[in-house]
């Protein structure tokens, strides 16, 4: 069964951040250049968070804007990149309503989260969690 | 140091001549890790003999640590400059995104020269600086609102510490603070002065940069013994649960809580500014600085009536500790939890530091009490201990310095006792104000004694109380030598820019696990050798100053109220200020 990251409840969060550099170090890097997960404040911290995670859609608009299929459904939900398709035009991080496609600036092309759930374990106030995609019936058809 | 870690690079900005540049400092860095340790180094290079904390001579130096963007509770940014509270040393310390921010821009340290021609607040976004127009945010009544509009104004957010100052640095209050996201403070000794004083009215820095590390695995590791201590370790609980202040109760209990103007060290409406009932009656949420799971920050919701309108009320969330509870509540005889509140509201509004400024009401009081300053000077207000409305009325006052007295009061109690008298109440060492620990001759030691004259600087209230605890005498060459090595550590934390609060997980082999991590083979000998050579120049800069240990001011008041630990005698913290002068200069 498909995974993917979800926010439980970000009422809890309190911006320590400490998922953002998991995310970083989960590819053995300090830092936050390669981080696929963003938390802010809900317009200043006495209103309190947002948290960002890439919520794995059924029909991710990143992946139908792509004009190199570099970024194709995965089969479930989300959605897996291809380095080598992409030519760094962007249409993704436009196309996500949430902001959950990052940009590596370094190289140009968009980094999104795998639903590995390594940032969930450094959450220490249970916001995040990774479950499992449920196939629903889709909303047309009911 | 690795590499490709931009820690070296110091950006330099000069506010006269709107030009920046950086430089690449591996030198400082490779000798002195970051944080204190190359500010120090920094502020000797930059700042002249003698010159004015309000002129354009004074430097601003900013230094993180190596530790910082790498590893849990790395948080801090190290402030130095001339205090224009003091004349002398200023260093202080800010959490929230400061120091991961600065880092994540790619830099190590920051120094500001010179003075704006008009009012001006900077952006730095990574390698971009930009001098932008502040005169339209000079002069707005509240910091709140500064924050707000600079949070629409610049990009970066969650990635961006927003540093501004209030009205009071406008108007160089002396003790005026620098506010990062909203709930912390670079708080003491007068940098929203210096700020102030250069027409700086804000800094707004972000960047995401990528840092390398020595070995990966060694890296996740560490990472994880770090973050494993951070959460679920004893010794941050307290951080963790009522935070700072959960030390309201058990200081009051063994009659340390300083209490109206610290005449007496036991306040009566403990209860009600407890950390316990504030949590079980306002803790509305809890923050965290940039790379911190502990979330000391403790938000209360207060709710506030509207004056005329029924059914209208506003949600206000105020960050409390330890240290503005006694300010403004026991030190002030007030257990009136909203008006408490609202005063600390307007010391953020104004952006005051809130420590220094209860202490300066509180002498207000007593002075007005003694009939040392006439109803003329506070133009016509009568201070009353616990009269919260009279005394928001007056830190607005401060602020507009509408006469002779408020412009006294605007420069501390030192100051202010110097001109209308009652030093022997007025509560401040080298001219800082009293925290809030009223605990025996190591406390006030720390405050005698600390480079910063700060609680923090070689705590000793827990050294009072632990020897309270065991039933060891104090003596003055044990508790000189206490304070000494501890200050000394508190060097090379303060050099990695780990939070002192950390301290206890932090010790010395991790810190070398840590730094081998960042790429720098160190030795427990370095490192002490580091703090020891730290401490010395920072003393060396403040005897250069002027600062002599033996002309140290003990207000009478600390020596007649009881402490815990007895009376504390002034032949003995005399001796101990000798004592531990000296073995400052020791090798």
């Amino acid at each position: 069964m498909p995974k993917r990251l979800s926010v439980i409840d970000v009422d809890r969060c309190v911006g320590c951040q400490s998922c953002m550099f998991a995310c970083a170090r989960r590819v053995g890097e300090g830092g936050l250049a390669s981080s696929c997960i963003g938390v802010r404040s809900h317009g200043g911290m006495r209103r309190g968070f947002v948290v960002i995670v890439c919520r794995a859609c059924a029909d991710p608009p990143c992946a139908r804007v792509c004009p190199t299929d570099a970024l194709t459904p995965r089969s479930g939900g989300g959605v897996r990149l291809r380095h080598e398709l992409c030519i760094g035009c962007g249409n993704c991080v436009e196309a996500c309503p949430f902001g959950a496609v990052f940009w590596d600036r370094a190289q140009s092309k968009p980094q999104i989260c795998v639903y590995c759930g390594y940032c969930v374990r450094y959450c220490p106030y249970d916001v995040l969690a990774l479950e499992e995609l449920v196939p629903e019936v889709a909303d047309a058809e009911r | 140091m690795l590499k490709d870690d931009p820690l070296a690079r110091v950006l330099y900005v000069d506010l006269s001549r709107r030009k920046f540049w950086v430089e690449e400092r591996r030198d400082l860095f490779e000798a002195y890790l970051g944080g204190t340790g190359v500010a120090i180094r920094l502020l000797e290079e930059e700042c002249p003999p003698g010159a004015d904390p309000l002129g354009p001579g004074n430097p601003i130096i900013l230094a993180v640590g190596p530790l910082a963007g790498l590893f849990p509770m790395a948080s801090k940014t190290v402030a130095m400059f001339k205090s224009p509270h003091t004349g002398n040393l200023g260093e202080s310390h800010c959490g929230g995104r400061s120091a991961i921010a600065l880092r994540m821009a790619g830099y190590g340290a920051m120094v500001i020269r010179g003075t704006s021609p008009s009012p001006v607040y900077l952006v730095v976004e990574g390698d971009s600086v930009q001098f932008r127009d502040g005169a339209a945010l000079w002069g707005v009544r509240s910091s709140y609102t500064v924050g707000s509009v600079l949070r629409d104004l610049t990009s970066g957010s969650g990635l961006r510490t927003i540093m501004r100052i209030g009205r009071a640095g406008e108007r160089r209050v002396t003790y005026a603070c620098v506010i990062t996201e909203t709930y912390r403070h670079f708080g003491r000794l007068g940098l929203g002065a210096v700020f102030g004083a250069k027409l700086l009215k804000a800094m707004v820095i972000s960047g995401q940069r990528y840092l390398p590390v020595k070995e990966r695995r060694a890296y996740r590791e560490t990472y994880d013994t770090i973050f494993e201590a951070a959460t679920e370790s004893p010794l941050m609980r307290k951080y963790h649960e009522l935070g700072t202040a959960m030390n309201v109760l058990p200081l009051n209990e063994i009659g340390a809580l300083p209490t109206r103007n610290l005449r007496e060290a036991r306040f009566e409406g403990a209860e009600a500014i407890s950390g316990e009932r504030l949590a079980r009656e306002y803790l509305g949420r809890r923050l965290a600085c940039a790379h911190c799971p502990v979330a000391c920050i403790h938000l209360a919701a207060l709710r506030i009536p509207h004056p005329k309108e029924p059914y209208f009320y506003k949600t206000s969330m105020l960050g409390y500790d330890h240290e503005p509870i006694y300010a403004l509540g026991s030190m002030l005889g007030g257990s009136d939890v909203q008006g408490m509140f609202l005063l600390l509201d307007e010391t953020e509004i104004l952006g005051l530091d809130a420590m220094s400024t209860g202490v300066v009401l509180a002498w207000a009081t007593e002075a007005q009490e003694q009939g040392l300053i006439s109803h003329e000077e506070t133009g016509g207000l009568t201070l009353h201990w616990g009269d919260y409305p009279t005394y928001i009325e007056a830190v607005r006052r401060i602020v507009a310095q509408p006469n002779a007295f408020y412009r006294a009061l605007a420069r501390g109690v030192e100051h202010a006792a110097s001109v209308y008298g009652g030093a022997d109440f007025a509560l401040a060492f080298g001219g800082n104000e009293m925290p809030g620990y009223h605990t025996g001759p190591g406390a006030h030691l720390t405050y005698l004694t600390g480079a910063r004259h700060s609680h923090l600087d070689s705590a000793g209230y827990a050294l009072d109380q632990k020897m309270a605890a065991e039933g060891l005498p104090p003596t003055p060459e044990g508790m000189a030598q206490a304070l000494l090595t501890e200050e000394r550590w508190r060097q090379v934390l303060a050099s990695l820019g780990v939070c002192f609060f950390a301290r206890g997980v932090y010790t010395p082999e991790l810190v070398l696990r840590a730094l081998a991590v960042a790429g720098f083979e160190w030795t427990t000998e370095e490192l002490n050798s580091l703090g020891r050579e730290t401490l010395q120049r920072k003393y060396a800069f403040k005897q250069r100053e002027g600062f002599e240990p033996a002309a140290l001011r003990i207000p009478r008041r600390i020596l007649e109220t009881p402490s815990p630990l007895d009376r504390v005698d002034e032949p003995f913290l005399r001796q101990a200020i000798a004592r531990f002068m000296k073995g400052v200069a020791e090798e």
